[in-house]
């Protein structure tokens, strides 16, 4: 009895600690796996502990390379998407004009339509128009569709804004462009960080659209779609757990900063 | 257009508004007005939701382009000008701090866009003014609305304006706090010496806190004076009913000798000063006479014999009555009227003024004021029904009306004086 009525009381902490366990539990299970050392091509069974695929990461051939060409792509295709879905979504809040309707429907498309339409589609383009497949066109199909996730980012957090707050700025002799960079900018950033954030992620794992657009270029998520058929490498797990770690910190350090920063008041 | 030398001969108005109007397609805003600022003084635009204030007062600012007309500051025509070039700082409804910015940055933030590099010594110096020292490091949201609004107008102060606008810089802000913000902002305005531009729709506000107010309706300035002047002498049907309380009786013009009209409604027979009276009035004429409930003094039908010969009486009967702590409301039903208001000091209550009581209303006829019949009667009722001044003297409310058609005669007149005293006080 007692029991039930202490699973009663904290059910909502049970709750949420099993959601927890289940978002957690598969990264801590490639964790471990980073540690192994498997006894034929597939780790997936656990033989015995070794930190050899941790000092050896790039151990594997072509992964690292593939690993070199996904971050770059990555980075670019956040920096690019970000500038153009910043400014697509000051627009697009701000200001009345001729296909804006049209416009603020069509930039949900990308992130509407299944993957794989897209990038079948996107490849024939591209062979139509005889492009070579390879980096840019990896790179120019991954700043469409993080475009997208960039711009609503964006223009939920300009249209919450309060206007009052730049004429605030303006009534206080501020130009036009010092209102956008002291005051527009840094409102508007905690919506441009979560566009940046989500481009980055997507680009970085993304599969279908590439893998029909890289030609004989080798992402690292194809890379690992590919050993996956002849045998994962360990060197994978090290990866995979690298970035879970990175991201992790990252993240603890913006809630340290934020912290200390009302902490201050 | 204005030409320079016209300008420099009125520099003493920190503000000037010349033939200025905002019109957003059909919709006309603000109707062509002419209005002058003095420098230094406190001025209230006075006004119901929608009645142009607002435009206004962003015009002066330049967040708003005039349609036609001109903006001179100072003597210097600023029409063109944007807002970061004009000399004036607006404190915004609901104050738009800057919610990235700590309070000391929000404070200094007009002094660093005009290059000044050492901004601590002014920032601390105004901060300590409006009392949020200890507040420096604090961000907006962690403000409760009063010091939010201090944040506001030290922010603008601190560029020394010449003019500083205040667009309803009290509206969010719940009674006690909005009282003592009134005293304070008018403390600091008398300690600063700046020229400030009010924009309220509280009546009592205005009067309380400005040297000059404009009362505005419709997108044109209806009246403008001071306080006391516009409470005493509303020029129209809208000034007596949104400024307090009138009861307004329309009469016809018996006879006009010395500066005195004599007015007859129902078989009651009114004086009127002349000189109070905003319409030219010919024996014939309708006018609407005036006066306010604190005026009148109200007495039992008993005592009816003992009214001062010469004042303006009217007999009638209490329908309503409502004790309010300093003063009595009550509502009296008349052949000039059915709700005409009283407000009675309660000095020494009379226990014979209940509802259904026969009782005489009398007056000072110097206390009459008369106006054009041909205004809307109710004119600014509704516009002054959402002021919520919480004032126990009575102001606000509906005004009485006096166009039933006529009814019975006066009423009988027996006994002596009554206690009542007029409660001339009780207003502005």
């Amino acid at each position: 009895m007692r029991l039930i009525r202490r699973l009663r009381a904290n059910l909502v902490v049970i709750a949420g600690v099993l959601a927890l366990v289940y978002l957690i539990v598969p990264n801590l299970v490639v964790l471990a796996f980073s540690f192994n050392q498997p006894k034929g091509r597939f780790n997936y069974t656990w033989n015995h502990f070794s930190t050899d695929a941790w000092q050896h990461p790039c151990g594997v051939a072509g992964m690292c390379g593939s690993l070199t060409l996904s971050l770059k792509i990555a980075v670019y295709a956040t920096v690019a998407a970000t500038v153009l879905g910043t400014m697509t979504a000051f627009a697009l809040a701000r200001y009345r004009f001729r296909g804006r309707g049209a416009t603020n429907m069509l930039i949900f498309l990308p992130m509407a339509m299944p993957e794989v339409v897209m990038g079948a589609s996107l490849g024939t383009l591209f062979l139509n128009m005889r492009i070579q497949f390879g980096f840019w066109t990896i790179l120019i199909a991954h700043i469409m569709f993080c475009l997208s996730f960039v711009v609503t980012a964006v223009k939920a957090r300009v249209m919450s804004m309060d206007p009052r707050l730049e004429q605030a700025a303006q009534d206080l002799y501020a130009t036009p462009a010092q209102t956008f960079l002291r005051v527009t900018l840094p409102l508007a950033a905690p919506g441009i960080a979560a566009g940046a954030l989500l481009s980055f992620a997507l680009s970085f794992d993304d599969y279908i659209i590439t893998s029909f657009n890289a030609g004989n270029s080798v992402t690292f998520p194809m890379f690992v779609w590919g050993s996956a058929q002849r045998g994962t490498p360990v060197q994978v797990n090290v990866i995979g757990t690298a970035m879970f770690v990175i991201a992790v910190l990252l993240v603890l350090a913006g809630q340290l900063a934020g912290g200390r920063r009302k902490a201050r008041g | 257009m204005t030409t320079p030398s016209t300008s420099t001969a009125e520099s003493d108005d920190a503000v000037r508004l010349t033939g200025i109007s905002r019109a957003y397609g059909a919709f006309t805003a603000v109707h062509p007005l002419d209005l002058a600022v003095p420098a230094g003084s406190f001025f209230a635009l006075l006004g119901a939701s929608g009645c142009g204030k607002t435009t206004t007062l962003r015009m002066i600012a330049g967040l708003e382009t005039p349609s036609t007309g001109t903006v001179h500051l100072g003597g210097q025509d600023v029409t063109a000008l944007p807002p970061y070039k004009r000399p004036v700082n607006t404190v915004f409804q609901n104050y738009a701090l800057f919610p990235h910015l700590d309070v000391y940055e929000n404070v200094a933030f007009g002094l660093r866009r005009r290059g000044i590099k050492s901004v601590r010594k002014q920032v601390g110096e105004m901060l300590d003014l409006v009392q949020l020292g200890p507040l420096a490091r604090r961000r907006p949201h962690q403000l409760s609305g009063g010091q939010q609004q201090r944040v506001a107008v030290a922010r603008a102060l601190i560029n020394r304006p010449k003019v500083l606008l205040l667009d309803e810089p009290l509206g969010a802000l719940d009674l006690k706090l909005r009282r003592q913000m009134q005293l304070e902002l008018k403390r600091i305005q008398t300690e600063v010496g700046i020229t400030f531009v009010h924009v309220t729709h509280d009546q009592e506000e205005a009067m309380t806190m400005a040297d000059t107010v404009a009362v505005m309706n419709a997108g044109r300035v209806e009246q403008m004076g001071a306080p006391a002047d516009l409470y005493e002498n509303p020029a129209s049907t809208f000034v007596a009913n949104f400024l307090g309380t009138s009861n307004l009786i329309e009469a016809e013009v018996t006879g006009a000798a010395d500066g005195i009209l004599r007015l007859t409604r129902a078989g009651q027979e009114l004086t009127l000063p002349a000189a109070r009276c905003r319409t030219g009035a010919a024996p014939g004429d309708r006018v609407l006479a005036g006066v306010r409930p604190e005026k009148i003094t109200l007495v039992h039908g008993d005592d009816a014999e003992a009214v001062p010969a010469g004042r303006n009486r009217i007999s009638g009967r209490i329908t309503a009555s409502s004790f309010i702590g300093v003063s009595t409301q009550y509502v009296v039903d008349s052949p000039v009227g059915p709700d005409l208001e009283v407000f009675v000091q309660n000095v020494e209550r009379d226990t014979r003024l209940v509802p259904g009581a026969p009782v005489v209303l009398h007056w000072n006829p110097e206390h009459t004021f008369g106006l054009d019949a041909e205004q809307d009667i109710d004119a600014g009722l509704d516009a002054g029904s959402d002021t919520d001044t919480g004032s126990g003297s009575g102001h606000g409310g509906g005004a009485a009306r006096g166009r039933t058609e006529p009814g019975t005669g006066p009423g009988d007149s027996t006994g002596s004086t009554d206690s009542t005293d007029s409660a001339e006080g009780a207003a502005v």
